[in-house]
């Protein structure tokens, strides 16, 4: 690896002053600074503003379908346990259409990262509320206030066990970095739910709104007290907590398959052959 | 000539009083002693309780249905005596437990066997009544116990020694009794051939040629009749380093499947009915990122849940259409085991070489069904692992073009993290590169690329339809899928009166080209043409009409989420000849 700009990809197709730039860039310096080469890594991503990333990052990439990149990053982790997987989402992408993979995603514990750029609303589709948009927010699709309450992310997390569970604010780059980056190393499923303004469709949730209420965790803060976590999860959210919330060093999905333990299914040769003994088997 | 002997068993019973078990053994035993045997099985939705039925037939010919009359009936309950007596042989017997049945029945067509009370003075246990039954069924046909006790000590050899021996002494002391009493028992049972028959379903068949493919990676969501490929395979997968995972729903299935296709393996994903409806989104996704997966659908009755445990041919033109978008596929369907592991292997060497989805369509009834073979041909199978996995160095590697024109219809694919190759696959329209556009130039290149270049070299692999008969037949039965063995039988008993013909199809899609075998001219120069299908609308008459413009002169369709049976469909084809 060279430099940074080797990880230029295709011009990003995002609005200006977006908060998928800074992550963007964050990721691409976590990237960098971890010496993950673009062939070495896969970013897997569904559909929404967040997941054309892998288009104007340089690397393997799986552009598959909305809500649906979860599934894939665990097929490729499961053939191929020796290529890191990161998936970027959105909070529509994640918690909404793939909802259920999600859960489930925790539950294996497969060792993913992954990324929600959580910008409560939907950008693609143009400014409907999404699951995590607040409580009573209006939208051309909700002209009378979202009528559903919110969706917390981290405590849903937390509630399941998730292996790491963090939160990080797009505009506070050099936290976010420090993050992405022990999601990337962490051994196991990685949660790491992005706050994103969105300059266009949220006039809700702005820079100046954040910036007065996000705050980081400090050193004195032990992330492997699970019932802490969740204390701090369910805060009502005048004040945000930043950094690692929750993790714990359970073993991996990919762990717990022992036929993966020689080596990756990838790198297992076949021969028809050693499978014909199998029909005898039938008299 | 003598008649060959042909003799169909019915067990029915209540859910979990073991009539599998009763079916199953005879059915190996009488493919150990080297008799041709077909079994298909009837059930209900539910665990316990309700009115189940196992039907085998065995002869010392090639059997390839079921008949609707038994020569012995084995009723485990009272509703098998009532709703199975009228389908009866002449000189058949139902074999019954009066005590355990509650009631009594005389006559020469009854013989009543105390199972419970010969399980329990010879085994111990009224849990051995089922083999106290198996046995019965030996007595009464004279054949020979040695087998059965071989076969009794392979599968209870976990139980240890004295489960088998009194299961053993149970089994003889049945064996006995029926041939103490059953007086009026006189069937004429041939010799047993020299060697033993295999004995195999169509999904054991399937889940057998993906691992015979290759196949590294299966997921899927439990659903009726689908599960025994995945249960199949899930028993072979820690040997043959497979993983199988059981997914969170069918979406997860066939996108995990394609996953693992991207990371450089050959994966499968099956299910049925509903569970496929989910999967369509993801077979549109392998269609536009050119990802070779294999699908396995086992039909059963819709719409909605349908009959979740019966048969029907409904979801041909579901699967041709399956996907939002256009893009080229395979489908076969097996009409056999046999097929079934062919199939699985053309169908994983099809889906790799092209870069498609390839999907192999079962049902029910043919999911299930067993067939014997003296051996099957594994010379036909085929295993090239088409990826591009070579180093090239790292210029021409840097250069990797995912969807790159420069090889014509297949663009070589490559192994994420095998080279400094990257490998970026969009389900937007994309570039050579494979990063998403949407300027009309590329699009339309392309779909020629993805779909008209494909088209005809993926028609070139197709086979002609199987064909038995004479050069110019009066009357044609076509049919397709889990129709064959009931086509095949019902054609060769009617060809002693009439100048009739047969054809399957179960390489259905792209229909195979006229060059390797016209069966457009069959068709054409024939007075009656009859399409048997196990749906209600025709839908392989329909794919005909659309594809070739043929329509054939009469179609038997049955919709009742039931098998079709010997006697009744031979005589449907005759109905179509005499109406004439």
């Amino acid at each position: 690896m060279n430099a940074l700009s080797d990880y230029k990809g295709q011009e990003p197709a995002w609005c200006p002053g977006c908060g998928n730039f800074p992550i963007l860039e964050t990721l691409k310096t976590a990237l960098f600074e971890l010496g993950m080469e673009s062939h070495q890594f896969t970013i897997v991503s569904g559909i929404g503003q967040a997941a054309k990333l892998p288009h104007y990052l340089k690397c393997n990439t799986f552009n598959g379908l909305h809500g649906r990149a979860l599934p894939p990053a665990t097929g490729m982790r499961l053939v191929n346990h020796e290529m890191p997987v990161i998936v970027t989402s959105g909070d529509g992408d994640c918690y909404g259409e793939g909802g259920n993979h999600l859960i489930h995603a925790i539950r294996r514990n497969i060792n993913v990262t992954l990324l929600v750029h959580d910008n409560q609303i939907y950008g693609l589709t143009k400014g409907q509320a999404s699951p995590t948009t607040t409580e009573g927010v209006v939208t051309k699709t909700q002209p009378f206030g979202a009528n559903a309450s919110e969706l917390n992310p981290i405590s849903l997390a937390i509630g399941l066990d998730c292996s790491f569970v963090a939160r990080g604010y797009a505009a506070d780059s050099v936290f976010l970095k420090s993050i992405i980056k022990e999601a990337i190393t962490h051994k196991g499923f990685a949660l790491v739910d992005i706050l994103q303004p969105c300059v266009t469709f949220n006039k809700l949730n702005t820079y100046s709104w954040y910036k007065e209420r996000v705050y980081h965790l400090d050193e004195t803060y032990n992330p492997y007290d699970r019932a802490e976590a969740f204390k701090l999860a369910i805060k009502p959210p005048d004040k945000i907590p930043t950094g690692i919330i929750y993790k714990n060093n359970k073993l991996t999905f990919e762990e717990r398959i022992s036929i993966l333990k020689e080596s990756p299914l990838v790198k297992q040769g076949f021969s028809l052959k050693t499978t014909l003994k199998e029909l005898d088997t039938f008299y | 000539m003598r008649e060959s002997m042909d003799y169909t068993i019915l067990i029915g019973g209540k859910a979990g009083q073991g009539l599998q078990t009763i079916g199953g053994v005879l059915a190996r035993l009488f493919s150990r002693m080297g008799y041709h045997v077909f079994s298909h099985q009837d059930y209900m939705s539910r665990i316990r309780g309700g009115h189940n039925f196992y039907q085998l037939r065995f002869s010392d010919k090639e059997v390839s249905s079921s008949k609707k009359k038994a020569h012995i009936i084995v009723a485990l309950d009272l509703t098998t005596i009532e709703l199975h007596k009228e389908d009866l042989e002449e000189n058949g017997i139902i074999i019954f437990d009066a005590q355990s049945v509650k009631q009594t029945f005389t006559g020469q067509e009854y013989l009543n066997v105390p199972f419970d009370k010969i399980a329990v003075e010879n085994g111990g246990d009224k849990i051995m009544s089922n083999t106290a039954a198996i046995g019965a069924v030996l007595g009464m046909l004279r054949l020979e116990m040695t087998l059965l006790e071989e076969i009794i000590h392979t599968n209870l050899k976990k139980k240890g020694n004295d489960i088998i021996n009194k299961n053993i002494l149970t089994a003889k002391a049945g064996y006995q009794y029926a041939i103490n009493e059953c007086t009026q028992c006189s069937f004429a049972v041939s010799m047993p051939g020299k060697n033993g028959n295999m004995l195999i379903d169509t999904s054991q068949a399937v889940g057998l040629g993906s691992i015979m493919s290759g196949c590294k990676f299966y997921c899927g969501y439990p659903m009726t009749p689908s599960t025994a490929v995945m249960n199949y395979i899930g028993s072979k997968a820690q040997e043959y380093s497979i993983v199988v995972e059981q997914t969170e729903d069918e979406i997860s299935s066939i996108n995990m499947a394609l996953g693992a296709s991207y990371g450089g393996v050959r994966s499968m994903t099956g299910s049925s009915g509903g569970g496929f409806a989910l999967m369509t989104e993801g077979v549109s996704l392998a269609g536009m990122m050119e990802l070779p997966v294999v699908i396995t659908l086992a039909q059963r009755p819709g719409p909605a849940t349908g009959l979740p445990t019966r048969t029907e041919q409904g979801d041909l033109l579901f699967v041709l259409h399956s996907g939002h978008g256009e893009f080229p596929r395979v489908v076969f369907a097996p009409g056999n085991p046999e097929q079934g592991l062919y199939l699985t292997n053309k169908a994983f060497d099809l889906a790799e070489k092209y870069q498609i989805p390839a999907f192999i369509i079962t049902d029910q009834y043919i999911a299930d069904a067993q067939w014997t073979y003296e051996s099957l041909d594994t010379n036909n199978l085929v295993y090239n692992d088409y990826r591009l996995r070579s180093s090239e160095g790292e210029e021409a590697e840097s250069a990797y073009k995912r969807y790159s024109f420069s090889e014509g219809a297949v663009s070589p694919l490559a192994v994420p993290g095998d080279s400094k190759r990257l490998v970026v696959l969009d389900s937007d329209e994309h570039d050579e590169d494979g990063h998403m556009i949407e300027d009309a130039e590329m699009r339309t290149k392309m779909m020629q690329k993805r779909l008209f270049q494909k088209l005809p070299l993926i028609q070139q692999e197709i086979e002609a339809p199987f064909y038995f008969g004479g050069e110019k037949p009066d009357i044609v039965v076509t049919g397709w899928g889990s129709t064959y063995g009931i086509i095949k039988d019902a054609v060769m008993s009617l060809s002693k009166t009439q100048n009739i013909a047969m054809l399957h199809f179960s390489q259905i899609y792209p229909l195979p080209l006229y060059e390797h075998f016209d069966y457009l001219k069959i068709l054409s120069e024939a007075r009656i043409t009859i399409c048997v299908e196990n749906n209600a609308t025709g839908q392989f008459a329909y794919l005909m009409r659309a594809e070739t413009g043929y329509k054939f002169t009469h179609n038997i369709n049955h919709f009742d989420g039931r098998p079709f049976l010997l006697e009744s469909l031979t005589g449907e084809i005759n109905e179509c000849i005499e109406r004439l």
